[in-house]
């Protein structure tokens, strides 16, 4: 048993800790507490006047049977009342209390701050200090609205002790972090940096923190103490190990205080005064020359806090970057570092080298290093060494040692951790494509990655190097040639089959005068993988299969044979089942000219900055892309059909390749859109098939495109767009939009006002107004609770590059919202360029103590700057033939989701903000509107038609613009309205 | 600034935990929970740092830990600290420790939470190594045959 504690008197409480303590049950020891709790209860409540003893005893064990997990009720006011006693154990006890049972009982709050002040007003050091810690440990926002403008006084006043200054620093530091809009600037500011001339270290040390923190949101204000680190630190670093008494460590002089100095530097340019900096350069030295001294002790605190200070050195000599001569020497001695037997070390100098290699001066002396940090890679133990290491070499990598890095990391791979796998695949892949010198080594790099580590590999990589190899002529023939090779092994991972089918697909032929790989070997290879392969997979190897017969012929046979075999015909994957049915027919039934057109080999595919672009922001805000993508497959497949097709010449009388073309932006499972027109050329092609539905589905080239673009929500696109995939936290840390934030943003595409979003808590109803390229919003917040909220605070925040083409400003609203209340926010909005994702409005607040939060998207769209524009028929043909470009152009055809009135969907279109053209369509059924978009930047002309057929309960939608992601855009937002 | 501080033994029982910022219970509980798991499969004689992922406040943050017999001390903090800074720090409010109870072992942490009325006294022990003087607290400390005296430490909040 525990030896009772005699230390300090309170007998009965060491009695009762005792007691719980040989409890031999759970209900002995809530009975012991219970009578405890009455006993106290009578206490408190009986006539006589506690002394300040008792009290003290008594609340102490109520924190007591409070830190077993049982609740308090009661002993609040008694703790309160500690508080202002004289006695300093007292006094300590009551500010215990208060700090672990803080509570926002209102009343006692106020008593609470009242001893607070009391104590910050009694020029005691002591109570000062206690009822600063009690400030600081509570750090709430409330703490920080009583107190944040007296501390800054206590913190400069001449009169305040050490300690007390050196609390008040750090207390003010706690607020500042917690709520830095509390904090008021001042004069004291200026004074606060005088601080660090202070005799005292401690104060000194304590106001370095407060000044970094400070200073990073107001540098110029804190400019002076840049003179006032730099001789500080001079004075620390050139001083004897026993100068500094009390604060000499191991024989450092103050080390925790020099890296404090270092960090304060770092927030800094370096120093413009060349006294200052030839003073600076002169330290930096000293501690380099220092760190190869031989050590004082042996003791490791000796070492660590030689080493600490001598890190930050180095990084502060990283971070100014304009001392070749300090870099370089900076870099020798981290190289030394990085085979020290010390772990720790090693960690640090290759975390440290990685900054260092961004360098133009030290990047080659970095690289003197490599087969170190190869070695370490190899041969180090800790898995968070290697993948320093790892870090390092992509950081060092460039096009002289690429080739040796990237071989090195593959090498890597093949026993790296599961848990950083993807990342070094990530590496990899990006490295590879960056620095290729020929693209025969940057095939086989990738197919090496797919061969080692298959299941790391992201879509992102194996869709890379498709549209790398398809947009590369000479690498088609030597990518064939790899990939069949690879494909021989007995087993390959499922990605390999999947980047194989596609490419022999396209560039078997390439191969094919060989007889070792001649067009049935390349068949039967690729079918001996089929049936172990996934859904998509096999998919995707129809699709081969089919392209096959186009390029080999003499194989049709075969394949025909496999098409109609009943697995595949009657596969129970309607997806696999439906290629089949569509192959089969087509390879029967069209002639070889169809086929050849139908099965072309694919184009370049365009550049794909915006793609990768779009898959960042799609990282950064979930849902928030999913527009994006879909519009950028139907702009894939333009493009592709755009060399092949003839696009409408005419708008009144579609031509059959105008349906062919509408046929294969609408989704796969969609039935045959009403046969507007007289002939229907693939429909007719296929009537007679035997699929029990008669849907189109993708032709081949879709099919293809489908595998290469599928909407992969989450996939880490970090390949090419980020080197650091862990980085981004999203913006400013908002969560993602709920899951109704698309349906709620749909229904204000056409409408200005309504109630935007409903729940049991909240109620936010928007009226907007739009005029030009500007708009006004008005967002009422009504608390439908009969509680107050707290901390209420609606942001409106901008995903990815989205400010350079809104600008919504905002006006704060209150922070509380009574229960049954109102409150009401103004946006003012400017559209600077088009736009395709709202922005997005986060709520926070706190109800009943329980933060809430909320995020939504903004009702904000690019049609809301629409400008209606009459014109006649006449000009309206002209200028729809004069966008007439197949990417100016998006298509849908879609089922109806409402009854199709035409009244409704006129008051739809006025309200997406078209004007509507009547007598310009020849069939008076069809509707046809024109437009404006303004934007601050440049307008975009905006035609529309939407053509309803009663009888399929379908809709064709066609918008030409003049830029191609608003036509897309545009499309697919009053598309979903129907 | 460190966000939390963790001792738990060999076995993932928490011993003393202290974080500064608020948490929800369950949301510590799981801090702990996956801290431990991530320490425990590291041997000893491996580097200290460790980047504590999605635990607290994401990638910016470092896990900084030692393991002494059956406790782990570890500390989560920010990219403001030095690496080296923390790893001393342990090593004094361990000391500390020791100092206080004699010979420290797991079982003080457990038993005397309650040593000096409750005041919890390795969190008094931390009080005094970020530089918050309290009064009881003494300045010289005697670490086996070597007399030293409480240091300035780093400072945090």
């Amino acid at each position: 048993m525990p030896a009772v504690s005699k230390g300090d008197g309170m007998r009965g409480l060491a009695v009762f800790i005792s007691d719980i303590r040989n409890c031999k049950s759970k209900e002995a020891e809530i009975k012991r507490i219970n009578k405890e709790l009455a006993n106290i209860r009578s206490k408190f409540k009986g006539d006589k006047a506690l002394d300040g003893y008792s009290k003290k005893k008594y609340v102490c064990k109520l924190l007591f049977i409070f830190l077993l997990g049982h609740d308090i009720d009661f002993g609040h006011m008694e703790a309160v009342n500690l508080l202002s006693s004289n006695k300093y154990t007292e006094k300590q006890i009551g500010y215990l209390f208060i700090s672990v049972l803080v509570n926002s009982n209102s009343e006692l709050i106020r008593l609470i701050n009242n001893a607070i002040k009391n104590d910050l007003a009694s020029r005691n050091p002591t109570f000062m200090c206690l009822a600063l810690h009690c400030i600081a440990n509570v750090g709430s926002r409330e703490m920080g609205e009583a107190f944040a403008a007296d501390i800054p006084r206590i913190l400069v006043a001449g009169d305040s002790m050490d300690s007390v200054k050196q609390s008040a620093a750090l207390c003010l530091l706690r607020l500042y972090k917690a709520s830095p809009d509390l904090v008021p600037m001042g004069e004291w500011t200026a004074r606060v940096v005088h601080l660090l001339n202070d005799q005292h270290m401690g104060v000194v040390t304590a106001a370095v923190s407060l000044i970094t923190c400070l200073c990073k949101k107001n540098p110029d204000d804190f400019k002076t103490c840049i003179s006032l680190a730099v001789s500080r630190l001079s004075r620390i670093v050139s001083s004897a190990s026993t100068d500094l008494q009390d604060y000499t460590y191991y024989f450092v002089p103050a080390p925790w205080l020099s890296v404090k100095l270092l960090r304060l530097l770092q927030c800094y340019p370096p120093p413009e005064d060349a006294a200052v900096k030839g003073r600076l350069v002169e330290c930096l030295e000293t501690v380099l020359n220092k760190a190869q001294e031989p050590p004082k002790s042996k003791k490791v605190q000796h070492s660590n806090a030689k080493n600490a200070i001598l890190f930050e050195t180095i990084s502060l000599i990283i971070h100014y970057d304009s001392e070749p001569n300090l870099l370089v020497r900076a870099c020798n001695q981290l190289g030394q570092f990085l085979q020290h037997r010390e772990t720790n070390l090693r960690y640090l100098a290759l975390e440290s080298m990685c900054t260092l290699a961004s360098s133009e001066f030290s990047h080659e002396a970095v690289k003197t290093h490599i087969d170190t940090v190869i070695n370490a890679l190899k041969t180090e133990r800790d898995v968070s060494v290697r993948q320093r290491a790892a870090d390092l070499l992509y950081a060092m990598c460039d096009r002289s040692n690429a080739k040796q890095i990237v071989s090195e990391m593959l090498r890597y791979l093949e026993t790296a951790d599961y848990a950083i796998r993807e990342e070094i695949v990530l590496k990899v892949a990006i490295l590879a494509e960056k620095y290729a010198v020929d693209y025969s080594w940057y095939v086989d790099t990738i197919l090496n990655l797919i061969r080692i580590a298959g299941d790391y590999v992201s879509e992102e990589v194996w869709y890379r190097v498709l549209q790398i190899v398809t947009n590369r002529d000479d690498v088609q023939g030597y990518a064939a040639k790899t990939v069949f090779e690879a494909l021989q092994a007995p087993a390959c991972h499922e990605n390999m089959v999947k980047v194989g089918g596609y490419i022999l697909g396209e560039f078997g032929n390439l191969i094919a005068g060989d007889p070792r790989s001649s067009p049935p070997v390349q068949f039967s290879l690729l079918h001996s993988k089929f049936h172990l392969c996934s859904v998509a997979t096999r998919a995707l190897l129809l699709s081969t299969y089919i392209k096959f017969i186009n390029l080999f012929p003499e194989t049709k046979a075969t394949i025909q044979g496999v098409l109609r075999a009943g697995s595949q015909l009657r596969n129970a994957d309607v997806e696999l089942q439906q290629r089949a049915v569509e192959y089969l027919t087509l390879s029967s039934v069209a002639s070889t000219d169809v086929l050849a057109t139908v099965l072309e080999e694919m184009p370049p595919f365009p550049e794909r900055e915006s793609s990768i672009l779009a898959k960042l922001k799609r990282k950064k805000g979930p849902g928030a892309g999913s527009a994006l993508d879909d519009g950028r497959r139907e702009s894939s497949s333009h493009d592709i059909n755009g060399g092949v097709e003839p696009t409408p010449s005419t708008v009144s009388t579609p031509s059959p390749s105008a349906d062919l073309l509408g046929l294969r932006a609408a989704p796969p499972p969609a039935a045959p859109p009403a046969p507007s027109g007289a002939g229907n050329l693939l429909v007719d092609v296929f009537s007679d098939g035997p699929a029990a539905q008669p849907s189109l589905g993708p032709t081949p080239e879709e099919a293809f495109l489908s595998e290469l673009e599928p909407p992969a929500p989450e996939s880490p696109m970090a390949l090419l767009a980020d080197p650091a995939p862990a980085a981004d936290p999203g913006p400013e840390d908002i969560g993602p939009p709920i899951p109704e934030a698309d349906e709620l943003l749909n229904k204000f595409v056409c409408r200005n006002n309504g109630v935007l979003f409903e729940n049991q808590l909240l109620q936010i109803g928007v009226k907007s107004e739009f005029r030009q390229n500007l708009g006004r919003m008005y967002l009422f917040y009504g608390n439908k609770t009969s509680v107050q909220f707290q901390n209420f605070s609606p942001t409106v925040v901008h995903p990815g590059d989205l400010q350079t083409h809104l600008a919504v400003q905002t006006k704060r609203v209150a922070s509380q919202v009574d229960g049954g209340a109102q409150v009401q926010q103004v946006l003012n909005i400017e559209c600077l360029r088009d736009f395709l994702t709202p922005p997005l409005l986060s709520v926070r607040f706190r109800y009943g103590g329980a933060p809430q939060s909320l995020t939504l998207k903004l009702p904000v769209t690019i049609n809301k700057f629409f400008q209606p524009t009459e014109m006649a028929a006449q000009d309206f043909f002209q200028r729809w033939k004069q966008l007439s470009l197949p990417q100016q152009e998006a298509q849908k055809i879609f089922k109806a989701n409402h009854p199709m009135d035409a009244e409704v969907t006129k008051a739809k279109l006025l309200g997406f903000g078209s004007a509507l053209l009547d007598n310009v369509d020849p069939n008076p059924e069809n509707f046809v509107g024109a437009g404006i978009i303004q934007t601050k930047a440049l307008q975009v002309g905006c035609l529309l038609r939407l053509e309803p057929n009663a009888q399929a309960q379908m809709y064709r939608l066609t918008l030409r613009t003049s830029k191609e992601p608003v036509s897309r855009h545009l499309c697919e937002l009053l598309a979903q309205q129907f | 600034m460190i966000q939390a501080i963790l001792v738990f033994n060999n076995h993932g029982k928490p011993r003393l935990v202290r974080f500064y910022q608020r948490f929800p219970e369950e949301i510590q509980q799981q801090i702990i929970r996956e801290t431990f798991h991530l320490v425990l499969k590291r041997d000893d004689n491996i580097c200290n740092f460790l980047e504590g992922g999605s635990l607290i406040g994401g990638s910016d943050y470092k896990l900084i830990y030692r393991h002494y017999a059956t406790l782990y001390f570890v500390f989560c903090v920010d990219s403001s600290e030095s690496e080296l800074g923390i790893l001393d720090l342990i090593q004094v409010f361990v000391e500390t420790l020791d100092k206080c109870f004699e010979n420290v072992c797991e079982l003080d942490l457990i038993f005397h939470m309650d040593k000096g009325g409750l005041s919890a006294a390795p969190a008094r022990a931390v009080s005094a190594v970020k530089n918050i003087n309290l009064p009881e607290m003494p300045r010289n400390i005697n670490i086996g045959d070597l007399n030293i005296k409480v240091p300035n430490l780093s400072q945090f909040v």
